[in-house]
Order: C-alpha cells, then sequence, then structure tokens
C-alpha cells in the first residue's frame, strides 16, 4: 500500500485515503468547439501509460479533498515527489516528452 | 508433431517417459518474416495458430520477451463467458466461445475447458434492470443466458448466502451455462506446440526494443538480439501495449493497472461454477485441484510492477466471505498481480495504427482470456488480408475519435 | 502404552500437564508445549496422510513451515473446522480433534494407494493435457472424477462462529524472526528508545536458540533468551507478537502480520474474544532475520515415513522430548547436520552411521561425531530407502557429486529414521516480494535477498550468516542500523560469548544419483505435497518447459500450502543440471505474499454482514420502520421502496400509493439526494459550465433542473438547483450520484479553473427532505407553515425560507411527479418532530407515504428520466429528447458540448428515449425487455432499442413503458416488437414519453 506525502495537509498518509485520478498535467483545450473529432478525442482517451517516471493527478478524497501531482515510477512503485495544482514537477524521465499523435491545439496553462 | 492420447501415455509410460518429444522447438529467427507477431501469450500465441492454419501462412515469428504465456496468460483467473451487453462485444465473445468448444481437439492439447456455468449475482433492483436486458440481448444475439430469481440461485449455488441477513442481499442473478473455466498454461501450450509444429518460430527471452519504419510502415523490429524483418506485425502485448505504441511513435487510449487475484489453499471441491458480483464486487471459482480462485478489482493507478495494494486483496476476502461465510475460516495461500490494459469503454482495440502494416491487438483489459481464441482468430484473419475482419472493425482506434464507444463497464464492473 | 517415542527427560514440555487429543478418531497423550506434530511423533503415529497423485503414505519431515506433509483437518464441530492445518505448526491444546485429509477408508490402508502404484506411471507431468480430450463430449465426465481427487482438507459447512480484527500499527523498525539474529536486533533498536515491533511465527520466542546444543555465556542458549524478552518486555515501546507471522511484505514499507490469538487453546476463541488479528504495519525500517529453511536431500523413496530432515530431529529431540525412531541413519554435505547425529546420541540412542558427500571432512562437529564412535562414511550418500508403511534401511553408496554417479554398489543399513541435510536455503521470500530477485551465492549453495527499494535491513541466517557467534552480532548491527535510520541513537553492548568451532564448506549435493538413471530410479521426491519427483523435473526440461516457470507450472513445483519451501531449490537444481546450467541461471520463482497461508476471516477482519459496507439512514427511518416499509437499497442508502398495507403485495401498494398521490396527498423521504452549497461570486459561471444549460438568468429565490454530462456529452447526472443569493447556490443529485458529483466539482475546479472563485460544501446530511405531492399538497402544507403558499406568491420553480411544524424549513415548489408539490427541507434532526405534525394534518387528506418505486412510477407517467436507468452512459441530451435543457449558445464551451458534436453523437438513427404502449394494455414490457421491428427475423436478430423504465402497476389505468428506439423520435405511432424468453412476443407503440399531463397543467396550479 502506497504511502503518500499529501502537499496540502504536509503528512504521509496511507493510500486509502486517496483516489488516483489519471495522467496528471492534461489541460482541457482552451477552445473544444475548435478541436477536430481527432484532438478532441486525444484530449479524452489518449495516455502516456509510461512504464517508469509518471506524473498522475491523486485526490486526497477521504482528507482535505484537495487534489494534488504525484510523480511516481510505475514499475516500482516509488514516490517521487508530490506537489501542488499549478506547480512543475521537479523530477521528468530523461526523454519524457509525449510520443506524438494527434497536434493538440492550444492547452491552457494552469495546470 | 505426435498426437498425444491415451494409448500413446500408455506407451511412453512402458518406456519411462523417457522418449517424449520437445513440444515445440527452440528456433534461430530468420531475416525476415511474412508476419511478427509480438508477445507470446495466449493471444499472441493463438493469432499465429490461426495465420497457419486457417491462411497458410506459416512464415510467422512469434517474438516473446520473457517465456511463453507467461504474462497475463499465466495470471489470470481462467474464466470463460460471453455473455456480454452491446451487439459487437456478443458477437466477438460468443465467436471464441464456439471456438473454446472445440479447441482441445482442434490444436491436440486439453485445455481442461470446463462449462461449469457462470452467475453474475445481482443485488440491486438496478442490477435487475441490467441484468434481464443483457439477457435478453444475449438471447436475441444467439448467446445463452437466463436470469434467475433468489429461490434459483439459492437452490443451484449451496453455502452461498442468499439470505436478507447481508448487507447487499441477492436479488437474483444471471448464468451463462456455456461459461466456465479453462487451463490458462494449457491454452498458451497447446497453442505454441500446434503453431509450432505448423512451422511457426516462437522466440522466446527477446525483446523488442523499437520497430524500423519507412515511408510511414514497419518493416521489421529491433530487438535485444538484433533485427527481424517482418511484412506484416502484429502486437499483442497486453500490458505493455502502451509501452509498444510509444516505441512505434503513438499513444493509445490505455492505461495499465494492477489487477491482483488470490487464490486459497487446495480444499475439497465446495463451489462446482463461476460466481461474479458487480455490487459486493468479487468473483470465485475452484479448480481442478481445489485451490479456491478469486479475483479482485483493478487498482486505480497506472503500475507495471505486477503487484497492487493489500486494501484491494481486504475487500474482496470481505466481498468472498460476505456472500461464501462459510469460507471465513478457509485459508488465502498466494496472491499475485497482472498488468491489464484497460480501454475506457471496457472493450479491446483490435486495429491497424498510424503506422501501416502495424496492427494492435490490446485493450483487453480485465476479461482477454476468455477472448483468447476468438482474439487470436479474428487478429490473424486481419493480419492475413490486411483489413480488418468484420467482428474486429468495431474495434478500431478511430472509435475513440468519432465516439463510437462500445461501453461494456456494466458488463466488466469487477474484473474478471 | 502412551507416547511410546517419549524421551524420559528433555524438551521444553511441561510433563506436568497432560493433553488427550484425537487424531483419525484414536486417542492420544501428549503435554503442554508440544506441536501436534511432537505429539504424533511421541505416539509412534508414522502415517499422517496420503499423497495428493500417488496415494503413497507420508509423514512429517519438518518441525516448522516448510512442512509439506503433516496437513490436516482440525476442528471438534462442524462449525468450528480448520482444513490444512501443518501439525507442525500447530500447538496441542486439551480436545484437540485432527484427521488426515486424504485417504480411503483411512491413511494406513489406502485402496487408492494401489491405483497409485498402478497408474502412477501413466500419470507423468501434464498428463492430463495429454488425454481425455475424446471423445469430445465426455470432458465434463472425466473431469468429475479428477474434481474427486481434488483438494487436501475441507471447508466447513456451517458458518464461521469466531470474529477477526484488524489493527493498524506505526512504528520505527518491525524485526521479522526472533532467533539469534532477530533477537539481537531487537535488544539494539530497542535499547535505543524507538517504537519496535517484534514478530514471531512461532510459540515462543527464541527461534534455533529453543534447540540449540550450543551455549551464550557457557549456559543453555534458551536462558539467555528469556533475559532479553524480560528485557524487552520492560521496554514501553516494544511491542512482542508471538504466534505472528509477517505474510507480505508490500509497497512503502506496508507489512501485513497474521497474529493468532486463540489457536493455541481451542479450535474456537474463547467467548469475547477475537480468533485471529491482521496487525497492518507500516515501518520506518524493517529487520528480516527470517533464518534458513534446511533442505532435505532427494533420494530414492525419499517419502517413505521416517524419512526427516535432520534439523527437525534435533528440534524434536531437543525442543519435545521426542525421538521419532530409535535408529538414525544421517545423510549430509554440511557440518551443521551432524548436530542431529550428536543430539541423538546424547539422547541415548543410536546413530547407525553418517553418510557424508564430502571427502574428508574435519570440521569441529564432525569430529566430536568421531570423537563418539559414530561411523561416518564419506563421499558417500543414502541413495534410496526401504519400508511400506515406515522407513526400515537406507541403502547408502558411495557417490560422485560431479559426475553425478554412484560408484560403489553401496550397502543397505538397517534403520527406522533416516535423518538428511543438503544444505541451507535462506527465507528470502519477504525480501523478494516486491520483485527484488534473490542472487545466488555458492559458498553457501542458497539464494540471499536481491537489492530492493524498500528500507530493510537483512540479518542473521537470511544472509547466510549461520554462525550463532555471527549470526548474534550481524543482528545486533543490522539494529543498530535500522533504529539509527529510524532517527535514534545507536546504542552499543555487549553480546554472551559463543564456543568457536571449526567449520567446513559444504558440498553441492541436491539430488543424490541413483545407479537406475531418474527416470528408471524409485521415485526421488522433490516436492511431496504435490507429488513432484526429479524425473518429471527432467521430463518438462526434456518438453521443452526451459523456464523456471515454465518447469514450475508444467510440473507443479512448488504449488502447494508450503510453496514450495523445502522442494523449490532442490527442483531449480535438477533442472538445471537437467538442462546444463547453472543455478543462477536457472533463477527462482516469484515469491509473493502469502509467507504462510493465511485465514479469509482474518484478512476480512470486521468488515462483514452489516458492516461490509456503512448503511446509511435517513433521519425518518425509523418513521418508516414504524410505517412497515420495505427498503431498496441505493448506493449506501437504505430508502423506503413502499408501504404495504396489511394483504398487500409491491403491485398492489404501489397502485394504492400512486392513485392516493394523484388523488389527493402523498409524502415521500426525499432525504438521500445529493445536496451541495456552492457558494462564492463565480458559482454561477461555474453551474453554467458544468451543466447543459444556462444559469445565468435564473434569479433568487428560484429553481432549475440542470443536466450533466461528462467531456464526451453522455448524460451522468441531473437534478434541480435552486439560486439562494446571487453567489449561492444549492445543487441536488442523484441519491447514487452525490459523493462522485462532487469530486467531479472539485476537480474541474482544483484542476481547470482554479481562477473561479468558488466553494462546494456537501450538506446531503444536514437537511432532511420531506416531499408533499398531490393536488391536495397546498391545503396540507398550509396548516403546518407560515409561508405564503399562494399560487402566485409561490410560483412553480421557485423555493421560500419559512417555519414548517413550527422551524426554519427551505421549502422548494418543484415537482418530480407531475402533481402540485412542495420539498421541504428542515435541519435534519428537527426533521422527526416535522414529519410527525405534518402526518397528523395528513390525516383527513389521507396523506399516504410513497417509497421509491411509485416515485418511479408517477415520474414516468410525466415522462421525467432517472439517470442510472434511463440512461446508461451512451446516452446524450438530445438522445433524451431533452435538446431544451442544452445551451448550445452558452458563452463557454461547457462540459459535454463538445463530446456531443463528435460524429457518433450526430447520427439520426441513435438510439432515442420514446414512450411504448403495448397493444394489449394487459401485457407488460419487462424492464431489459429487447426491441425489434421484425420479430419473425432468425437470431441473431437486429435489435432496434430496449425498455428502460415499465408499470403494469400505476394511476394511468394501462401498462406503459419508457424505452430507447433507433430513430425512434421520428417514428411516433409505428409499431416495435419484444420476443420474450418463453417465446411469446409483446407488441407495442412508440409513443412521446409523457403519458400525463403533457401540458403541466396539474402541476402550476
Amino acid at each position: 500500500m502506497l504511502h503518500i506525502f499529501c502537499p496540502h495537509c504536509g503528512e504521509l498518509r496511507s493510500e486509502e485515503e486517496f483516489h488516483a485520478s489519471g495522467q496528471a498535467h492534461i489541460a482541457r483545450p482552451l477552445d473544444p468547439n475548435s478541436c477536430t473529432d481527432e484532438e478532441w478525442g486525444t484530449y479524452m482517451f489518449f495516455r502516456d501509460n509510461l512504464r517508469g517516471i509518471h506524473h498522475e493527478l491523486w485526490d486526497h478524497v477521504a482528507g482535505c479533498r484537495q487534489y494534488f501531482n504525484v510523480t511516481r515510477n510505475t514499475e516500482t512503485y516509488e514516490i517521487l515527489e508530490t506537489y501542488k495544482i499549478g506547480e512543475q514537477p521537479k523530477v521528468t524521465a530523461r526523454e519524457n516528452t509525449p510520443a506524438t499523435s494527434a497536434a493538440v491545439n492550444e492547452r491552457g496553462e494552469n495546470v | 508433431m505426435k498426437r498425444y492420447s491415451g494409448f500413446g501415455l500408455f506407451k511412453h509410460s512402458l518406456s519411462h517417459h523417457e522418449n517424449w518429444q520437445r513440444m515445440w522447438r527452440t528456433p534461430t529467427p530468420k531475416k525476415v518474416y511474412d508476419v511478427v507477431i509480438v508477445g507470446g501469450g495466449g493471444h499472441g500465441l493463438a493469432t499465429a495458430y490461426y495465420l497457419a492454419k486457417e491462411h497458410g501462412i506459416t512464415n510467422v515469428a512469434v517474438i516473446e520477451k520473457g517465456y511463453l504465456g507467461g504474462g497475463n496468460t499465466a495470471r489470470n483467473t481462467t474464466i470463460v463467458r460471453s455473455n456480454y451487453l452491446w451487439d459487437e462485444s456478443a458477437k466477438l465473445y460468443e465467436h471464441a466461445m464456439k471456438l473454446w468448444e472445440g479447441l482441445s481437439q482442434d490444436i491436440n492439447y486439453n485445455v481442461m475447458f470446463s462449462q461449469r456455468g457462470v452467475y453474475n449475482l445481482c443485488h440491486t433492483l438496478q442490477d435487475i434492470r441490467d441484468s434481464e436486458r443483457r439477457v435478453n440481448a444475449n438471447r436475441l444475439n444467439g448467446v445463452d443466458g437466463e436470469l434467475l430469481n433468489t429461490e434459483q440461485v439459492a437452490a443451484e449455488i449451496p453455502y452461498l448466502d442468499c439470505s436478507k441477513n447481508t448487507r447487499y442481499p441477492i436479488l437474483g442473478a444471471t448464468i451463462q451455462r456455456r461459461g466456465g473455466v479453462a487451463r490458462h498454461d494449457a491454452v498458451a501450450w497447446g497453442y505454441a506446440r500446434a503453431a509450432d509444429a505448423l512451422g511457426v518460430d516462437l522466440i522466446q527471452q527477446t525483446e523488442v526494443i523499437g520497430f524500423r519504419k519507412e515511408n510511414g510502415a514497419v518493416i521489421g523490429v529491433e530487438t535485444n538480439k538484433g533485427f527481424i524483418g517482418a511484412k506484416r506485425v502484429g502486437v499483442v502485448t497486453a500490458g505493455n501495449s502502451g509501452h509498444m505504441a510509444r516505441l512505434a511513435g503513438f499513444r493509445l487510449p490505455l492505461e495499465s493497472h494492477p489487477l491482483q487475484a488470490l487464490v486459497s489453499e487446495p480444499i475439497k471441491p465446495i463451489i462446482d461454477s463461476v460466481i461474479m458480483s458487480n455490487a459486493v464486487h468479487g468473483y470465485i471459482s475452484q479448480s481442478d485441484k481445489g485451490d479456491l480462485v478469486i479475483g479482485a478489482g483493478i487498482d486505480s493507478w497506472v503500475g507495471y510492477g505486477q503487484r497492487g495494494s493489500y486494501p484491494i486483496i481486504e475487500h474482496t476476502m470481505q466481498a468472498i466471505v460476505e456472500m461464501f461465510p462459510i469460507l471465513s475460516r478457509v485459508r488465502m495461500n498466494r496472491q499475485w498481480g497482472g498488468i491489464v490494459d484497460t480501454c475506457p469503454d471496457a472493450c479491446p482495440i483490435i486495429s491497424k495504427t498510424p503506422v501501416k502494416n502495424l496492427f494492435f491487438n490490446c485493450g483487453w483489459g480485465t476479461g482477454g482470456f476468455k477472448a483468447t481464441p476468438g482474439s487470436g482468430n479474428v487478429f490473424a484473419a486481419s493480419l492475413a488480408k490486411g483489413e480488418m475482419h468484420p467482428l474486429a472493425a468495431p474495434f478500431s482506434i478511430d472509435r475513440f475519435y468519432n465516439g463510437a464507444l462500445i461501453d461494456e463497464h456494466g458488463a466488466a464492473a469487477v474484473a474478471h | 502404552m502412551s507416547q511410546t517415542y517419549r524421551l524420559s527427560s528433555g524438551g521444553r514440555v511441561d510433563r506436568s500437564k497432560v493433553l488427550n487429543f484425537t487424531f483419525n478418531g484414536k486417542s492420544y497423550q501428549g503435554y503442554a508445549g508440544d506441536s501436534l506434530a511432537a505429539a504424533l511423533l511421541a505416539n509412534g503415529v508414522d502415517i499422517v496422510g496420503r499423497s495428493f497423485k500417488y496415494s503413497r503414505p507420508r509423514g512429517i519431515i519438518a518441525s516448522g513451515t516448510e512442512e509439506p506433509n503433516a496437513i490436516l483437518q482440525l476442528g471438534a464441530t462442524e462449525a468450528t473446522q480448520i482444513p490444512n492445518v501443518r501439525a507442525t505448526q500447530q500447538p496441542l491444546y486439551s480436545g484437540l480433534v485432527a484427521t488426515s485429509t486424504n485417504g480411503w477408508p483411512n491413511v494406513n490402508t489406502d485402496v487408492m494407494g494401489i491405483l497409485g502404484k498402478v497408474g502412477g506411471s501413466m500419470m507423468p507431468p501434464g498428463f492430463y493435457y495429454k488425454t481425455f480430450m475424446y471423445p469430445k463430449s465426455f470432458w465434463m465426465t472425466y473431469e468429475k472424477y479428477i474434481r474427486k481427487a481434488a483438494g487436501l482438507g475441507r471447508s466447513p459447512l456451517q458458518n464461521d462462529p469466531d470474529s477477526y480484527d484488524y489493527m493498524n500499527q506505526h512504528c520505527d523498525v518491525l524485526i521479522v524472526g526472533s532467533g539469534p539474529a532477530g533477537l539481537a536486533a531487537a535488544l539494539a533498536a530497542g535499547r535505543s528508545g524507538a517504537r519496535v515491533i517484534l514478530a514471531d511465527e512461532q510459540e515462543e520466542f527464541g527461534g534455533s536458540l529453543l534447540d540449540t546444543r550450543e551455549t551464550l555465556d557457557g549456559k543453555p542458549a534458551a536462558d539467555w533468551v528469556a533475559s532479553v524478552i524480560a528485557e524487552l518486555q520492560a521496554m514501553p515501546e516494544v511491542t512482542l507478537l508471538p504466534r505472528a507471522t509477517v505474510n507480505g511484505y508490500h509497497d512503502h514499507n506496508f507489512l501485513t502480520i497474521h497474529e493468532r490469538l486463540t489457536d493455541h487453546l481451542g479450535d474456537h476463541a474463547p467467548l469475547g474474544q477475537v480468533r485471529h488479528r491482521v496487525h497492518r504495519v507500516r515501518a520506518k525500517r524493517v529487520v528480516l532475520a527470517t533464518g534458513a529453511h534446511e533442505r532435505p536431500l532427494v533420494y530414492g523413496n525419499n517419502d517413505v515415513p521416517g524419512n526427516m530432515l535432520a534439523g527437525a530431529i534435533s528440534v524434536y529431540v531437543r525442543r519435545y522430548g521426542v525421538a521419532p525412531g530409535r535408529k538414525l541413519v544421517l545423510s549430509t554435505n554440511n557440518d551443521h547436520a551432524y548436530r542431529a547425529a550428536l543430539d541423538w546420541h546424547d539422547a541415548g540412542l543410536q546413530v547407525v552411521a553418517i553418510a557424508d558427500a564430502r571427502h574428508n571432512p574435519r570440521g569441529s562437529l564432525v569430529e566430536e561425531a568421531r570423537a563418539k564412535g559414530i561411523r561416518i562414511l564419506t563421499s558417500s550418500a543414502i541413495i534410496e530407502s526401504r519400508g511400506t508403511k515406515h522407513v526400515t534401511g537406507a541403502r547408502v553408496a558411495a557417490i560422485d557429486t560431479v559426475a553425478h554417479k554412484v560408484t560403489s554398489p553401496g550397502e543397505w543399513l538397517e534403520c527406522d529414521l533416516i535423518g538428511t541435510s543438503g544444505g541451507y536455503s535462506p527465507i528470502v521470500h519477504l525480501a523478494s516480494h516486491l520483485g527484488g530477485r534473490p542472487v545466488w551465492r555458492d559458498d553457501i549453495l542458497g539464494f540471499v535477498p536481491g537489492d530492493a527499494p524498500q528500507k530493510r535491513v537483512c540479518v542473521g541466517g537470511i544472509n547466510g550468516v549461520y554462525a550463532l557467534g555471527d549470526a548474534l552480532a550481524d543482528g545486533f548491527e543490522g539494529g543498530v542500523r535500522a533504529a539509527t535510520e529510524a532517527g535514534f541513537q545507536p546504542t552499543t553492548g555487549s553480546l554472551p560469548k559463543t564456543v568457536a568451532r571449526k567449520e567446513e564448506a559444504s558440498v553441492a549435493l541436491f539430488q543424490v544419483p541413483h545407479d537406475k538413471g531418474t527416470a528408471r530410479a524409485p521415485k526421488q521426491f522433490v516436492d511431496q505435497q504435490n507429488d513432484v519427483t526429479a524425473a518429471a523435473i527432467e521430463l518438462a526440461t526434456r518438453e521443452g518447459f526451459e523456464s523456471v516457470e515454465h518447469v514450475k507450472r508444467y510440473t507443479a513445483l512448488g504449488f502447494g500450502t508450503d510453496q514450495g519451501k523445502l522442494g523449490n531449490i532442490n527442483g531449480l537444481a535438477i533442472a538445471a543440471r537437467s538442462m546444463g546450467i547453472t543455478i543462477p541461471q536457472m533463477g527462482t520463482t516469484m515469491f509473493r505474499p502469502n509467507y504462510t497461508p493465511v485465514t479469509f476471516g482474518a484478512v476480512a477482519g470486521r468488515h462483514c454482514g452489516h458492516i461490509f459496507e456503512p448503511v446509511r439512514f435517513t433521519a425518518l427511518h425509523s418513521w418508516h420502520l414504524k410505517n412497515n416499509a420495505e427498503f431498496e437499497d441505493v448506493g449506501q442508502w437504505k430508502r423506503p421502496w413502499y408501504f404495504p398495507k396489511p394483504g398487500e403485495d409491491l403491485h398492489t401498494a404501489v397502485e394504492r400509493e400512486c392513485k392516493a398521490v394523484r388523488a389527493s396527498v402523498g409524502l415521500l423521504d426525499a432525504s438521500t439526494l445529493g445536496k451541495i452549497d456552492i457558494q462564492g461570486p463565480d458559482a454561477r459561471e461555474f453551474l453554467n459550465r458544468v451543466y447543459t444549460n444556462a444559469w445565468t438568468k435564473l434569479d433568487v429565490g428560484k429553481a432549475r433542473y440542470g443536466l450533466m454530462c461528462k467531456e464526451d456529452g453522455m448524460v451522468f447526472d441531473d437534478g434541480v438547483t435552486a439560486c439562494v443569493a446571487d453567489n449561492h447556490f444549492i445543487m441536488t443529485t442523484t441519491t447514487g450520484g452525490a459523493a462522485r458529483v462532487l469530486q467531479w466539482l472539485e476537480l474541474y475546479h482544483q484542476t481547470e479553473w482554479p481562477e473561479l472563485k468558488v466553494y462546494f460544501t456537501s450538506v446531503t446530511d444536514h437537511w432532511a427532505t420531506m416531499t408533499l405531492s398531490g393536488p391536495n399538497s397546498r391545503k396540507l402544507l398550509a396548516e403546518v407553515t407560515d409561508i405564503d403558499l399562494d399560487k402566485d406568491a409561490f410560483p412553480f420553480m421557485t423555493w421560500k425560507e419559512g417555519n414548517v411544524g413550527g422551524v426554519p424549513a427551505r421549502v422548494f415548489r418543484i415537482s418530480f411527479t407531475g402533481e402540485l408539490s412542495y420539498e421541504v427541507n428542515v435541519q435534519a434532526n428537527y426533521a422527526m418532530g416535522v414529519l410527525e405534525k405534518i402526518v397528523e394534518a395528513g390525516k383527513k387528506y389521507n396523506l399516504t407515504p410513497y417509497g421509491t418505486e411509485t416515485m418511479h412510477v408517477l415520474r414516468a407517467e410525466k415522462g421525467f428520466i432517472i439517470v442510472g436507468q434511463d440512461t446508461d452512459g451512451s446516452m446524450n441530451p438530445d438522445d433524451l429528447n431533452m435538446s431544451w435543457c442544452v445551451g448550445r449558445n452558452k458563452p463557454f464551451s461547457w462540459i459535454g458540448l463538445r463530446g456531443m458534436n463528435r460524429e457518433d453523437c450526430l447520427r439520426e438513427d441513435r438510439k432515442q428515449l420514446v414512450g411504448l404502449k403495448p397493444v394489449d394494455p394487459k401485457k407488460w414490457l419487462p424492464e431489459g425487455a429487447q426491441l425489434v421491428n421484425d420479430p419473425n427475423q432468425p437470431i441473431p436478430m437486429d435489435m432496434v432499442g430496449h425498455v428502460t423504465s415499465s408499470y403494469a402497476f400505476n394511476s394511468l389505468g394501462y401498462s406503459f413503458a419508457m424505452g430507447v428506439v433507433k430513430g425512434g423520435l421520428k417514428r411516433m405511432g409505428e409499431r416495435v416488437y419484444s420476443p420474450q424468453a418463453d417465446g411469446s412476443v409483446i407488441e407495442a407503440e412508440i409513443v412521446s414519453s409523457v403519458f400525463f399531463d403533457p401540458k403541466g397543467e396539474q402541476q402550476n396550479v
């Protein structure tokens, strides 16, 4: 069972208090109506699904109810950092640029 | 291939079993194949077998990074059923079911396909409505199914707590009597032996680390032991499909999650069928060796470690004891995890990809084992012809763009 | 005569406490402190079971968790049966009832054994894959007989009378194992002040110190154990857990300990006590002092009862005062095993000979044996044993371990006990649960823990550190390290003195060669529980199963309840030799929890029955009970389903309730609907973004229905939201959707639109909601409120604050039935009083309580949807014919809009929600019935839709339904057909989904 440091509560707490909400840093396109079906489908469904360093969104559902980001190794399950929404990760994989699929149009910058 | 039979077994016993043939060769890879299958699990081996058997394409290699059938094939809870809700999936899984029904004889390897029946319990009025809908759809699609009331369930499944004293009393169940279980390892080995006999090269301990492309088309795979050329490549790597797609330069609508399962110590037969519950969230069957085989839900995060979190095991045990209170004193022997590639609509992807001649068969999520023969069969046809088999066509990647999803969450809310 | 094999003295048993027990129906006696295995051996019980495949008689081999054979059924009553108890780990108690799990008619004369002898040669590994295939239809029959042989023990057939629980623990240092290394580590960590848990699977702390012949500070080692335990007990931060097996090492230093609190007292926990407890431990550091298991040698007929591990013989002699025989022959490849011979000799028993595989052993223990006059045969091993129900002889021959050959004809030695030792396997299970692959060490002939990310220290035998003095030092140092890493000051201290001795290396020997070759030699068992022989492993590799996992799966090696603790390394070695590779090249299989089996009930803890999941009751629940309500589970809530009067069933009750509402007034407890208080200057904008319809112009005091979609445009919740102030709204959600909607709002607010100033609070439980519905609802409400209910003062789709039943209330004039309706919300703890006043006043209006079923019927008559019943995650607002609720021109591209405009969502032939009217008004379309255009087409049929809601008993007087039909909105008046399971077909007309009061005159009066 993972042991997760909630950056809002400032404490390590057990995974049972949290809910994983998928890949982090996926911004909703600012103008959805200008997206093609392919772009919109990419935003909704296509994920990096990385083996290794992965940035993901978690929710402290049974705690402060705040969302935050986690950098975690999906092979070893080691958590390398947690950080608040709006912040950028300090730990990234060396070649962690997402593989190119359909280009996504202008993205929000606030995530 | 020397055929297996009871008489053969007797003959071999006279020579102290010293003369059994190898089940498959350990070939040196050729320079180029007509088709390279990446992934030597059940689906990949079945694909190779049907390519050779039904399409006469025998210049085929299956490349496996570990040992044959060592991924989810080795880790699943072996449930076979075809009672899916939507027409597209019901037809695909029923295609698989029909192949299961003759598989042991077809490949001359007893996969111990045992049609013990699969029950899905209903605990709420909405469960009953959904089940009625599914059973009716199944029936009109030619898939067997019945809806039972509580009394019928109690009569058919001894020791299941059908009283009103449970947290979520059982209001009924669906039953697919043709559903059941099969011996998972035997499926991989049986397909492997049969494919090998038809000339397919099974290349183990060889990892694909890249795809070589020319003019937007794949021309072979890079492996840790060198390049292997291919006219067409089919990727069937389950939990590692996202990683494979990345190597090929695109992404998939997939996430790979840990899926856990566990077995009890072997006990005398007490559960004769497969019993699943979405609402209480657990399922159970008993193997021919006597182990209770129990499944859990997926962990909600991406994980490639073939293990998940303990609370999932706890919750699953609670569900099992809730359903079968008499099992409380039985003991859990071993737990493990697989890596399941889940799609947003809980249906597979059997599809062409942005790279020409590169095909993917993935996204089976928690329920791929049951589809093994059907998946291999339609994927082989697609690879052979270069066009998707009609049963596979609805499962194209395109559906995630145009919105034609096939939402089977109702049928797959609990891992199986 | 009782306890023939009990030594006249010695052991840690209490000879003053005689305990009676039965095995296979026969009565025996043992002593307090015995394990069941020790007591059986003391009574000369040889055969404890029959083997799984060949039905061969089997006896006790080991003294601990590694025992593969002595797997017994325990329990004096049906409800307290425990399957598969390892006799070596079960303490004896008075009245214990044990039986063998296999063997017919009994283990001593087993008919199946004859079959095993004859048919055994037909059962190589994988034989079932190669046969039972023809004819095709016969498999289920074959399988019926195969299943008859399945399993060891049996499940009880009655419910468990015992209870279980679990406990969360946080500690600085968790120490696993209390042998010399573990105790030393515990001392070091404990003295530093760290919070320490010391867990050991055995009844007593001490591990090998409880049976060792070695001394500490010149005194028996057990004295030192007692002093250490006393010191640890005095430390307030130290928790001592005996009978507690650490079973799983999970991520981030989370471990589970399975503590058996009462299994040493009886098969049923004493009143008020918990039988087992799982400790869920989060440890800053873990010290693994798990020790090592001795490996048996693999030789012909090594499964005949009387073949034991050398170390186990020492345990029985020294710890229990039991001699499992009279004449011992020992076969070893190492020095340690000589202790068994010395202990045996010291007990006054005969050591016939020691066969040592080494050429010229000269270690201290060897010399000690020589000095006592024990015959030692070097370069030799036992190559087969003899005996049917018990060992009668051992054939010892000279062997060449490198060439794997027998080099002399050997001799038969008369004996009744054989002890063997092939070396030691460090217990790396826990160290490997997280995937760290063990590493082979040639010097100790064993796997030690590999690298792993978890914060742990391995000490003692698990590291291959076997000498007592070294293990103590390694343990102490490890304890210091763990405590220091957990933030405590290092401690020092002196360790007891051990007697130094010379020890020589062992020689690699796993399978002992036989002059006949593996396939033709007498069966050489590797895994006795699964009847896996050396020949089977060779056959597997011959057939192409080269990976260690393949060998395991094909032969079933290590699949038993002991998970191959004795057999796996031997199996690996045999497979490796057969393929001409080394053991490390072969590698190990994956180690997975559990280390030893854990009771289901213990894992489940208390969370069964009514606390399987929390139950939520509304504030009016006791009133519902009093009024005879039947309940429906909706999410975690118990909601009244209907209120039957005497003699009524669901249908008659619902019809009565429906008619009462339409005729006068009904009362519904709507408290379970989710209620979210939304405040902030941007609350309105936020609503615009998450609802499909527009909220910009909703005035204070008004309420509006809203639909919520996911980004894919599919409906996922709905409800009415009211404007309290320009910056304050109350949102209602579906009962089941409350939590996920709140999470959804937070997700978008926190991650997408943090710039919006808005706050969400769940207030579902703060308010109780009573809905009064029906033409007389205004009159009734007027009697208990000070709010002006005049039609113009309080119009439809508005809300007001005031007093109801004397307490502050919010009253919403909204309707889910199509009738004049008021939803009265009061603070939940006032609700019962308010309800009583309403009910009192309602008597003259025939106020009728109704439940969810009537609510469903009445809303369906009106064509209102229920999300989750009429939708399934694939329906968008247009599909539901609810385009009126879609603000396509709202400035912000709200959640769902883009999704609704994808290619597939714009198809005209999508399934659309319509009304369905059976042509025969007496027929009822089952909910979930499928619809086709042509009922006579062959299967598979082309299905065009299905029924989502259907009610035969209602206020309309005829059966009606709602359903989805492909392109249904353009097919009004057309017919569809529903083929039923019984072969009948129900014909229905596609009609508008609004059956009752389409103009809305009833609700707007």
